[in-house]
């Protein structure tokens, strides 16, 4: 079976060079069988974890699609409570974190851990569990949420005794197996993807949990809401996908990671700074007015990681754009990558009072969030599916044109998304913000907005279900035949050697 | 970095860090304020109403805030005679604050709309009373009959908007709903300056209230 060439994160070392030992990794060779022994070690749990993922994906955006026809239509599906606006849409927001991004990102961080620590995937068994039960928890989550069975907290709505306990035993089966391999490494060095991966499941748990204690009344209860909130997009979505791309870029390239240092400053920069963001949710609200200006200020340091890892990747890839005609999985996690910096110094300006006060409570930043949470992370886990399948399958993908046509359908569909709806939410907060217009005028100046949206999101749809068709397409094609157009995944073209 | 041991020590610390800034410490200084006596707790009602409004999530297309007005028009639209300031909330469990304005802030509702039946026939169909608007409607807060019995209330509907035959009854759900609505008035006087008891003021006496 083919497996990437060699580069420098990929090598397989023998015992001599456990940790402690002063051989230069870089100068080892891959080993490509036991690469792919590696490979074979997570398998299971990383083919699982993508295939609920991928079923979630399409269940979110029917979500999301009624819930975006609903602006449009108000009286679409009105008369089904199980479908009214203020159900479908947090049903929507919790299976794309939860139910797509989540056990995508299992599958990502379970295929990268062995590869990063050169050694078997420990636990094999206890991830595909945990994966099973955080999957189940999510779906009785979301059903007793159309049933009207909600804690009422933004991104903690699945119900707390029923759906969130699996979550919690979910993640922390998958966290045990990440950390047990951590442990039983055979490097001595701790490549960067390792630090994000392995940091985010004892991030996961702890906010998760805090957020859903439930102690808290009245404004603290808003202070955990979005302590929770901003840190599960900032400690958990955010990182493990970092990891990611930090592992892809360099690989597919063929170049190493550009400066060691600036890897350093982006990873313990965003776990300062990420984690203090959170109050800037609640700019102008009935806070302690320190509380908003510390998440402000925060929010404002961020601009140190944000552009140290910017810096650091495309340096990275600079020179070797060229590689994107050759891989769809660079295409993919270069948009994240770039759409990270750009959401990043989106949300530093949002955090801004000056600009809050416009944009605040307005679609500008549902427009934001799916800049952060569709642009970066599901561009990124597109980019590692097409990757990763094909090397666990063991063959290519059938279809150069259905991939195309995926990645133009919902990058357009999310350019227009992000430009329109953000557009149209500054002239809704513009006309909010005059107290001699009526509050009409902010409906009426989002409706056609909210209508390009609904466009957008068809085309997005459309993305969706030609990459499930093409990811099955890929599983049930038979072993023997061989692809028409020539695999460009295994091409190793170019550029893929650096001494 | 080569010692799994220092990632980890170190990613609990900053997340540490930030828990004691944001939540932990305010949690300490918040836990001190005091119901204003404007302010009065929720009735039955009322809590079973704001369970009927966090169940449909009007929370996605309402706030219930004012901001400060030194930097937003919050006040001068009409939503508050005030900002609002943490002790309006001391019985809100879980917090509404919310973070979208599709529709308008609702924290003065009942202060700005005090017609039951408006909001009974608002809820049923909001299109009934304002055109313009893109708010769900929610006749399954209601009850579609032929008759209704003596103890019921029937909704009035216009014409065009109502059912071609029978009555629309008003479930206690949407009785409820609009009860919490029409208790959500914070126009009370609060002193805004100093909304949270300064560390050390706390009597021995009026902490063992608590």
């Amino acid at each position: 079976m083919a497996v990437e060439g060699s580069t420098r994160q990929e090598n397989v070392v023998d015992n001599a060079t456990r940790s402690g030992s002063v051989i230069d990794h870089s100068k080892v060779r891959v080993n490509v069988a036991q690469a792919a022994r590696l490979d074979r070690s997570s398998r299971l749990p990383v083919l699982v974890g993508f295939t609920l993922a991928i079923i979630w994906l399409l269940e979110g955006t029917l979500l999301g699609d009624i819930a975006s026809f609903k602006f449009d239509f108000p009286d679409f599906l009105g008369s089904q409570e199980y479908l009214t606006f203020g159900r479908v849409r947090p049903a929507h927001l919790n299976a794309m974190i939860y139910g797509w991004a989540s056990s995508a990102m299992f599958a990502v961080s379970l295929w990268m851990m062995p590869r990063l620590c050169r050694t078997e995937l420990r636990w094999p068994g206890i991830a595909l569990g945990g994966i099973i039960v955080w999957n189940i928890g999510v779906y009785i989550g979301i059903i007793l949420l159309l049933a009207g069975v909600t804690d009422g907290l933004e991104w903690l709505e699945m119900d707390n005794r029923m759906a969130d306990p699996l979550l919690v035993i979910g993640a922390a089966m998958v966290g045990a197996s990440i950390w047990r391999t951590l442990a039983a490494r055979n490097v001595h060095h701790l490549y960067v993807s390792v630090w994000y991966v392995a940091a985010s499941y004892p991030w996961l748990a702890i906010i998760f949990i805090a957020g859903n204690l439930p102690i808290f009344q009245g404004v603290e209860s808003a202070a955990i809401n979005w302590f929770y909130g901003h840190n599960a997009l900032g400690l958990w979505l955010t990182t493990i996908n970092l990891g990611l791309i930090y592992y892809l870029l360099p690989k597919i390239v063929g170049r190493p990671i550009y400066s060691y240092w600036l890897s350093l400053i982006g990873f313990w920069g965003l776990a300062l700074f990420y984690s203090l963001n959170g109050m800037h949710h609640l700019i102008g609200g009935p806070m302690p007015s320190w509380m908003i200006a510390t998440s402000i200020t925060a929010s404002i340091l961020m601009v140190i990681p944000v552009v140290a890892v910017g810096i650091n990747q495309h340096m990275t890839i600079a020179g070797r754009f060229g590689a994107l005609r050759y891989s769809p999985a660079l295409t993919f996690l270069v948009l994240a990558a770039m759409a990270y910096t750009a959401v990043s110094l989106q949300g530093i300006l949002t955090a801004l009072v000056n600009v809050n006060r416009v944009t605040h409570f307005t679609h500008w930043t549902i427009a934001h969030s799916h800049l952060g949470v569709y642009m970066f992370v599901t561009m990124s886990l597109f980019g590692g599916i097409y990757y990763i399948l094909p090397r666990l399958i063991g063959r290519e993908w059938p279809s150069a044109n259905m991939i195309r046509a995926h990645f133009l359908l919902v990058g357009l569909g999310m350019v227009i998304y992000v430009v329109t709806l953000g557009g149209g939410g500054v002239m809704q907060g513009l006309r909010m913000l005059d107290p001699t217009l009526p509050f009409q005028a902010s409906v009426e100046a989002a409706k056609p907005w909210l209508l390009t949206r609904s466009f957008a999101a068809v085309l997005i749809s459309i993305g969706h279900v030609i990459f499930a068709a093409h990811a099955l397409m890929l599983v049930m094609r038979g072993r023997s035949s061989v692809p028409e157009d020539p695999p460009f995944f295994f091409v190793r073209p170019v550029l893929v050697r650096n001494g | 970095m080569t010692r799994a041991i220092i990632l980890f020590l170190g990613a609990m610390a900053t997340l540490l860090f930030a828990l004691i800034i944001l939540i932990i410490l305010p949690n300490a200084m918040l836990s001190k304020v005091k119901a204003p006596p404007g302010l009065k707790p929720y009735t039955q009602e009322e809590l079973l109403g704001r369970q009927v409004y966090i169940r449909n999530g009007c929370v996605y297309c309402h706030s219930q805030q004012v901001r400060d007005p030194t930097f937003t028009t919050d006040v001068a639209r009409g939503w508050g005679s005030r900002p609002s300031v943490p002790a309006d909330y001391v019985y809100d469990k879980p917090h509404l604050l919310g973070t979208m304005r599709t529709g308008p802030d609702l924290i003065n509702v009942g202060v700005r709309l005090p017609d039951a039946q408006w909001h009974l026939l608002h809820l049923y169909q909001p299109r009934a009373l304002v055109p313009w608007s893109i708010m769900p409607p929610y006749p399954f807060l209601f009850e579609h009959k032929e008759t209704a019995t003596p103890d019921e209330t029937v909704l009035t509907i216009p014409e065009a908007f109502g059912p071609k035959s029978g009555v629309v009854v008003v479930t206690d759900e949407a009785k409820a709903l609009v009860a919490y609505l029409l208790a959500l008035k914070r126009d009370y006087p609060v002193n805004a300056q100093a909304p949270v008891q300064p560390e050390g003021e706390t009597g021995e006496g009026e902490g063992a209230n608590k």
